[in-house]
């Protein structure tokens, strides 16, 4: 219930999305989305996409704590 | 998949997992207030990970479980209605009532349909104008934005026969009552998908008045090792603060858009808790402006008076007063399969994430 997971949104028509989870093809309400955008990656809980996944600020945390914990940049 | 893989990066959990070890000099207990948290800490054995002087507790987050009984009874009130569908996430179904479930009552024959999302309910209120849907709408304010947009959606569309009746609750005060009633808690690991709606802001008491660590964590098992360690550096400097460790998510200011359709919706309400009581201003109510919609405005559904299980103890382990070992039915009478409390029907709750994961 609480569940968010991570989607993509394939194609947009109005205030609805279809998103994919792994290949798997979702409807998804887009109405708490900004600027929503095919490609993008959202938080898909219950039935709406909530924010956006920024993906700048996900790989610069990775890059953060690689760097923090001494370990190399493996991730892109 | 995005940012899942990477986040359960094998070197960097042990890295982090080392410099808590070595990080640690006091005793601390840090408590989990997401059904999601709860869950990723068994299903990755975040536990053998960190040093025997942190302590983790599980706190009233799973939605499920927090909804209190006489919920269950008046859902289970309105199935038996004539010319209803009741529309529920799938979670609520099997979740003991007094007397009955809605599964038990399914199974005699009432329209009760498992819904993803609160817009098919409006959907079917829409494909069945001759009666009226009832969509049961619970979750904290990750999943409150849906019911108001659905709520405006029927609204709009002129569906006077979709109605919710709301058991939405707001996360702060019930971490609140947690601190007065004196439990020991020294971090939050605070709920990353409600913070994705409201920020950061909402926490800020926790540090400034009770000296209470806050941080905003993901659910990978990076994202969580790493915001145990902002915690115990937070309290090992002596400056408990609100930090965001899920920043891909999270922005301080929180989604501005789903906060307008929650604040143009609903009110905040005296609710009740499972194991908590009622508690001040900690539920959600549908405003007069959308009273047609409010299943406890328009339907006459009795008082009832509801009966706990006594030996259930779901209540206490909401509070971090117990733990599920701590219950005599813990994986004999009460298993996933045969649920006697809510904490074992979801997947997030306690009982069922240690009965599933524990080895
Ligand atoms: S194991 Fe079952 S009976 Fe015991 S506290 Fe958990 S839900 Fe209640």
């Amino acid at each position: 219930m609480c569940l968010s997971i991570p989607a993509k949104i394939e194609n947009i028509h109005g205030d609805e999305a279809t998103v994919s989870v792994n290949g798997a093809l979702y409807k998804a309400g887009i109405q708490m989305i900004k600027d929503a955008m095919e490609g993008e990656y959202v938080l898909l809980h219950a039935g709406f996409a909530i924010q956006k996944i920024d993906e700048k600020e996900a790989r610069e945390t990775l890059e953060l704590y690689n760097e923090m914990y001494n370990l190399n940049n493996r991730n892109p | 998949m995005k940012f899942i893989d990477e986040y359960r990066d094998a070197s960097l959990i042990g890295k982090i997992a080392q410099n808590i070890q070595t990080s640690t000099r006091s005793d601390y207990t840090f408590m989990e207030v997401c059904g999601g948290h709860t869950m990723a800490i068994h299903r990755f054995g975040l536990r053998d990970l960190l040093p025997g002087n942190i302590h983790l507790l599980s706190g009233p987050g799973c939605p499920v479980c927090v909804t209190a009984r006489n919920f269950i009874d008046k859902a289970v009130a309105i199935a038996q209605m004539e010319n209803t569908i009741l529309a529920t996430f799938g979670d609520l179904i099997r979740v003991p009532g007094s007397h009955s479930t809605l599964e038990r009552e399914r199974s005699k024959g009432r329209q009760i349909k498992t819904v993803f999302s609160p817009l098919d309910a409006v959907e079917m209120a829409h494909q069945n104008p001759d009666k009226t849907i009832v969509f049961l709408g619970i979750g904290f304010e990750t999943t409150a934005p849906g019911t108001a947009i659905a709520i405006k959606m029927a609204n709009r569309k002129n569906l006077g026969n979709f109605m919710a009746l709301s058991a939405h609750k707001l996360m702060k005060p019930a971490m609140q009552a947690l601190i007065h009633k004196g439990i020991k808690i020294d971090g939050y690991l605070c709920p990353g998908h409600v913070s994705t709606i409201t920020g950061s802001a909402m926490y800020s008491d926790f540090p400034e008045k009770y000296g209470v660590a806050c941080v905003i964590s993901g659910f990978e098992p990076v994202d969580m090792l790493q915001s145990i360690k902002m915690m115990v550096d937070q309290l090992e400097k002596k400056q408990p603060a609100v930090e965001i460790q899920y920043s891909r998510a999270v922005k301080p200011n929180g989604n501005e858009k789903a906060l307008e359709a929650l604040d143009e919706v609903f009110e905040p309400t005296d609710t009740e808790w499972r194991g908590f009581g009622v508690l001040p201003k900690s539920g959600l109510k549908i405003r007069q402006a959308y009273s047609i919609h409010d299943a406890e405005n328009r339907l006459s559904i009795p008082e009832i008076k509801s009966l706990e299980d006594k030996a259930c103890i779901c209540g206490e382990i909401l509070k971090g007063l117990k733990t599920p070992i701590d219950c005599n039915l813990f994986g004999t009478a009460c298993t996933p399969e045969n649920p006697v409390g809510a904490c074992m029907v979801s997947s997030e709750g306690a009982c069922a994430a240690l009965y599933k994961y524990q080895k």
